[in-house]
């Protein structure tokens, strides 16, 4: 497994040079919104990507309230963060693309308003993470990433019908795609993915690392004699 | 009185006559519900026909966060009286206390509201053009969503750094599509306009996040 990973890492770094060139000079111009466009190559695969791991994190934070066991734990840390960081850039490239187009940086549209309570739901677990002193923090955010799960259909639905009754105009709303474009954008994805997929796995081993000298540390000052605990 | 309902009235009767006794929750939930209307009141100067769309939405900012007055004190004479240690070792179901704990708080909060109603009917001149029953519904729901959340995360906040501001950062995020259902009922009814989604949606959202919290409140109740 250890080979694995500057291979893979070698292999993402090509696929995400191949992505950057593509969306930036491969992809054909929009028509009417111009080169502004292209950031909607790094919008959309980090939203999707995003959504695909805080879906992991549930997955994960049922599995440890099922079988305990700590290595889903990590991986629901991992994916907590990993997506929070990815929408983040969601949130960042989105008023990046709209001022230039549309002339505002944010309105209260259904898709920005969801992905900001998403953002918010994820971000106060990490604090759960951080503030919980507990050495049963793992079951505590596990509990709350179900919850947190669970508030998702809610919020995307009230914030729909929120917005069907008080109409805005929808921000990158649907609409076919060009088929050129659409290749672009599912090569971003893919590259983003992988980094996604590295960078996880980057900060799994290094979670796992720090837990294990915890606990190593803890064991030697159970079983130190008395008097030699510093 | 080891049966679940038993144990669920002398908890909720315990921590009723303990808060008649100092009024320490309601005083201070009260107190602060007023304080923040009257800063409302210097940011907005409404019109009658302007409070009515802003009224919603400023009297469930003042009730959640009154809310939260309440839901902070949940666990805190417990956690002084090492009560949870206690009830842990015990064979009764974590399940009793935490619907103990709910109702509870569900009755502080609801005394809350039909004290600073009247107030806000006189500040903001307020008249419901819609079946006034609607917001008493509206009202029950809403306030059952906070607190069925807020005592769930009471608990889990309870070992961690920074408890007081814990609960809010948990809480807030979570409570969003009830808020909204909340704001813009409230706001529905009193402009004469349909509610009945935004009802449904609130009964859903209680029936759903009523159930979750009863499962993994053992959880949380052992892991603490």
């Amino acid at each position: 497994m250890r080979k694995a990973f500057p291979i893979l890492g070698v292999l993402t770094a090509i696929l995400l040079s191949y992505a950057l060139y593509m969306a930036l000079v491969g992809a054909p111009t929009e028509r009417t919104m111009g080169d502004v466009q292209r950031i909607f190559y790094y919008h959309v695969p980090s939203a999707w990507t995003a959504f695909i791991l805080f879906f992991i994190n549930f997955g994960a934070s049922v599995l440890y309230l099922i079988k305990r066991n700590p290595a889903a734990d990590i991986v629901a840390l991992v994916s907590a963060e990993v997506g929070v960081v990815f929408c983040t850039v969601v949130l960042v490239t989105g008023p990046i693309w709209a001022r230039p187009v549309w002339g505002i940086w944010w309105t209260w549209d259904m898709r920005l308003t969801s992905t900001l309570v998403l953002w918010l739901i994820y971000v106060s677990y990490l604090f759960l993470r951080r503030f919980s002193s507990s050495g049963q923090t793992p079951l505590l955010a596990a509990a709350l990433a179900v919850l947190g799960a669970l508030c998702v259909p809610f919020v995307y639905f009230s914030i729909w019908f929120f917005r069907t009754q008080h109409p805005q105009p929808v921000m990158g709303g649907g609409g076919s795609i060009d088929p050129r474009m659409l290749h672009v954008l599912l090569i971003n994805w893919l590259a983003f993915s992988c980094f996604a997929f590295l960078v996880c796995w980057s900060r799994y081993r290094l979670e796992k690392l720090q837990r294990d000298v915890d606990h190593a540390h803890a064991l030697e000052s159970l079983l130190a004699p008395r008097g030699s605990v510093r | 009185m080891t049966a679940p309902t038993g144990i669920t009235r002398v908890t909720l009767l315990k921590d009723l006559r303990l808060e008649w006794r100092s009024k320490d929750a309601i005083n201070s939930m009260l107190f602060f519900s007023l304080l923040v209307v009257v800063v409302f009141s210097f940011s907005f100067d409404p019109s009658a026909e302007e409070s009515r769309q802003i009224a919603g939405g400023l009297i469930w900012v003042a009730f959640l966060f009154a809310a939260v007055v309440a839901l902070n004190q949940t666990w805190a004479r417990e956690l002084r009286n090492q009560v949870l240690d206690a009830y842990r070792v015990s064979p009764a179901p974590a399940n009793s206390l935490f619907i103990a704990k709910t109702l509870g708080n569900f009755i502080f909060v609801t005394v809350l509201e039909a004290l600073m109603t009247p107030l806000f009917v006189v500040f903001y001149r307020l008249r419901a053009l819609g079946p006034a029953w609607q917001l008493l519904l509206v009202a029950v729901l809403g306030t059952w969503a906070l607190v069925v959340n807020g005592t769930f995360f009471a608990a889990m906040s309870l070992r961690t750094r920074s408890r007081e501001i814990m609960l809010p950062l948990l809480l807030f995020p979570i409570s969003i599509p009830a808020l909204l259902a909340m704001v813009q009922s409230t706001t529905a009814i009193l402009n004469g306009e349909g509610a009945r989604f935004w009802i449904v949606l609130l009964v859903t959202y209680d029936l759903v996040f009523t159930t979750v919290c009863l499962l993994l409140f053992e959880t949380v109740l052992n892991a603490e």
